[in-house]
């Protein structure tokens, strides 16, 4: 890592246009056009509105988490616990469900537990001090671990026909509840971190934590705050998994939290925190959903998948810095 | 220095504290000969934590452990059912993980990506590649020759080869980490990069070096897993990159770099699996385990930020306000 480059400062800014299209967000749209026009082309059931509409449920719970992961980061911190968040809200609900609690009540206890979870590490990383790669590893076994002492190899299922909506229902034509609110969500976090102090707060620290404290900046309250978004997130994460899946497992969503993270990676947000944008977010959410779906189409096995997004995410950051070395600045 | 041997010396005392209360339920645990195989089974968990210990003590961490491990394991299994021989399977085994690990190196040193992120992609792609080389089919113990599954088992002088190798590894990293000037590098360069840069060390190709010796300990252990749970297939050891730095920071590895010694990760990894044996031993379910050691990892990170607080002098280091 090139430690001791200097920043470079240029003499005068660019033209708005040749900005935009030279930024990330102009690569990942054009990424997003050739992985469609190839999906066209590669399956006859690729533009259908309705496969494209279950094409949707591949990505939209995990944006949901990534919008609110793509601030913490960009803050400078990290979660890999939204994972298991999830499988202890959903466990949580599954209690719940037993315990003879109908449906508003278990989105209550989905949402309530992700909170918990999310002040939890928030206590930890904020209130403590203590490094959050580290805590929330440790919080990713600890949350998952109850799961497993709570089922054991055991599930839940039998949620009320209600609940299902959240995962399964469409408000109106193709668009189903999960993509409505993904749009929402992500209208609010754009909102949230582009034209609020709050944003401006969360790149001052990502940049530097140190000069954002000696300009007046509640450092601890506000990466506090973003824990508790991300643990929300995975809440409501889990309320819609939980609901289209229809049934709870321990193993819930394992491994979830390196899609998001490569998602919100491939959006364009540093990993070294202080840049990135919720739009580049977006547009990662929709090449990881339609590259997975095209992929199932063609019957490419899931674990090839795999492969071919960890390619994509290492290939996305090395390329622009390999071509030109002014992919260094972006840090 | 006295800080840090008391931190050790600390962790032995809970392990002594956990092993006797172990015997209170039951007393054979801590027989010697139940102590060697508790020592035997947590060979590859203390082999890779010296491992990560080392590129974490450079500030990167390597989350492709498992996955190196488990690629270089099924390539061993294949290679022995070609029936190449073992004297060929094994150092070959070391090779392909420290070229594995030497991607990893070479995209941190010569592209600057962020360790974090290169090992979350390298981790999808080694276990994806196992597929791809096998289709997802397994190799069972029938399909491994006797020698090559023997070898990790076999006794010598009343310990399993494979200890013999866990102390070989601890003994070598020790020294080469004390009395070498790559080991002192390793610290150098995670104490405080602007003054290693200052003193002639190359960052990036110290953090290389790091990782191809983690690759090389993983593509051992690739072997010796294999060969003694005498089955490969994609997700042998999924999820066991965590447990390795969970042993590392149990075992005071700062994750900040720069601080870290092979001793601390090594009681981290047997304090993980003394835990991990004593379970079924004393009637809990093994599903406790993970929230058991997740809570071990937080208080253990709980506990060396306490420790660390009081920092010496560190020349030239940025200040971070939290």
């Amino acid at each position: 890592m090139s430690i001791l480059t200097p920043r470079v400062i240029p003499d005068r800014l660019q033209s708005p246009l040749a900005r935009a299209t030279k930024s990330w967000e102009a690569l990942l749209l054009a990424v997003f056009i050739a992985v469609f026009v190839v999906n066209s082309f590669a399956s006859p059931y690729f533009l259908n509105a309705w496969n494209l509409s279950d094409a949707t449920f591949n990505f939209t719970e995990k944006a949901m988490i990534a919008f609110a992961m793509a601030m913490l980061i960009i803050a400078g911190e990290i979660d890999l616990s939204v994972a298991s968040i999830i499988a202890l809200a959903s466990t949580a609900m599954g209690l719940a469900m037993t315990a003879g609690a109908g449906t508003p009540v278990l989105v209550l206890v989905g949402i309530g537990t992700g909170l918990v979870c999310g002040a939890f590490n928030a206590w930890l990383v904020a209130g403590l001090g203590l490094p959050s790669i580290v805590v929330t590893i440790g919080t990713m076994s600890l949350f998952r671990g109850i799961s497993f002492i709570v089922l054991g190899d055991q599930a839940f299922t039998g949620y009320p026909e209600s609940f299902a909506w959240f995962g399964q229902g469409y408000v109106f034509w193709v668009f189903s509840f999960e993509f409505v609110l993904f749009v929402v969500l992500a209208l609010a976090y754009g909102i949230l971190l582009h034209r609020t102090s709050f944003g401006r707060r969360v790149y001052a620290i990502g940049n530097n934590a140190t000069a954002a404290a000696f300009s007046g900046i509640r450092v601890a309250r506000v990466k506090a705050t973003l824990f508790l978004l991300t643990g929300l997130m995975s809440g409501i994460a889990a309320v819609c998994l939980t609901s289209r899946l229809g049934s709870t497992r321990p193993s819930i969503a394992t491994g979830m939290e390196l899609e998001v993270v490569t998602m919100v990676v491939l959006g364009g947000v540093s990993i070294l925190g202080g840049s990135g944008t919720i739009p580049g977010v977006v547009l990662a959410a929709f090449i990881m959903g339609l590259v997975t779906f095209g992929f199932g189409l063609l019957n490419v096995p899931g674990i090839v998948m795999s492969i071919f997004l960890g390619i994509l995410l290492i290939a996305v950051i090395a390329l622009p810095r390999l071509f030109s070395r002014r992919g260094l600045s972006r840090k | 220095m006295s800080l840090l041997k008391n931190r050790e010396a600390l962790l032995a005392l809970a392990i002594l504290v956990l092993l006797g209360l172990v015997t209170t339920r039951f007393a054979g645990f801590v027989a010697p000969s139940n102590l060697a195989l508790v020592f035997n089974d947590t060979a590859p968990l203390m082999i890779l934590a010296i491992g990560q210990m080392i590129v974490i003590l450079t500030k990167c961490i390597d989350l492709s452990v498992a996955a190196n491990l488990a690629l270089t394991g099924m390539v061993s299994a294949l290679l022995n059912g070609m029936g190449v021989p073992l004297v060929i399977i094994l150092p070959a085994a070391i090779l392909l993980g420290a070229a594995l690990g030497a991607v990893n190196g070479l995209l941190v040193w010569k592209v600057g990506i962020p360790s974090i992120v290169v090992t979350l992609g390298t981790m999808t792609i080694f276990r994806g590649i196992i597929f791809l080389i096998t289709n997802g089919k397994w190799v069972n113990a029938h399909e491994m020759t006797e020698g090559f599954k023997a070898l990790p088992r076999a006794m010598l002088l009343g310990l399993p080869v494979m200890s013999w190798i866990a102390i070989a590894v601890i003994l070598l990293a020790t020294l080469a980490l004390g009395r070498t000037a790559l080991g002192r590098a390793f610290y150098a360069v995670g104490g405080n990069p602007h003054a290693a840069v200052y003193t002639g060390i190359d960052v990036g190709r110290t953090q290389a070096a790091a990782f191809v010796i983690s690759g090389a300990l993983a593509g051992l252990t690739g072997y010796l897993w294999v060969a003694r749970y005498a089955v490969a297939y994609v997700d042998i050891a999924g999820g066991f990159e965590l447990d390795v730095v969970a042993a590392c920071v149990i075992g005071g590895v700062s994750i900040a770099g720069g601080a870290g010694s092979v001793a601390g990760a090594v009681l981290g990894a047997i304090f993980l699996g003394v835990i991990k044996n004593a379970l079924p031993v004393v009637n809990i379910s093994p599903f406790w385990q993970m929230a058991i050691s997740g809570s071990a990892i937080i208080l253990a990170v709980a506990f060396n930020a306490v420790q660390s607080r009081p920092k010496g002098r560190i020349i030239l280091k940025s200040a971070e306000a939290r």
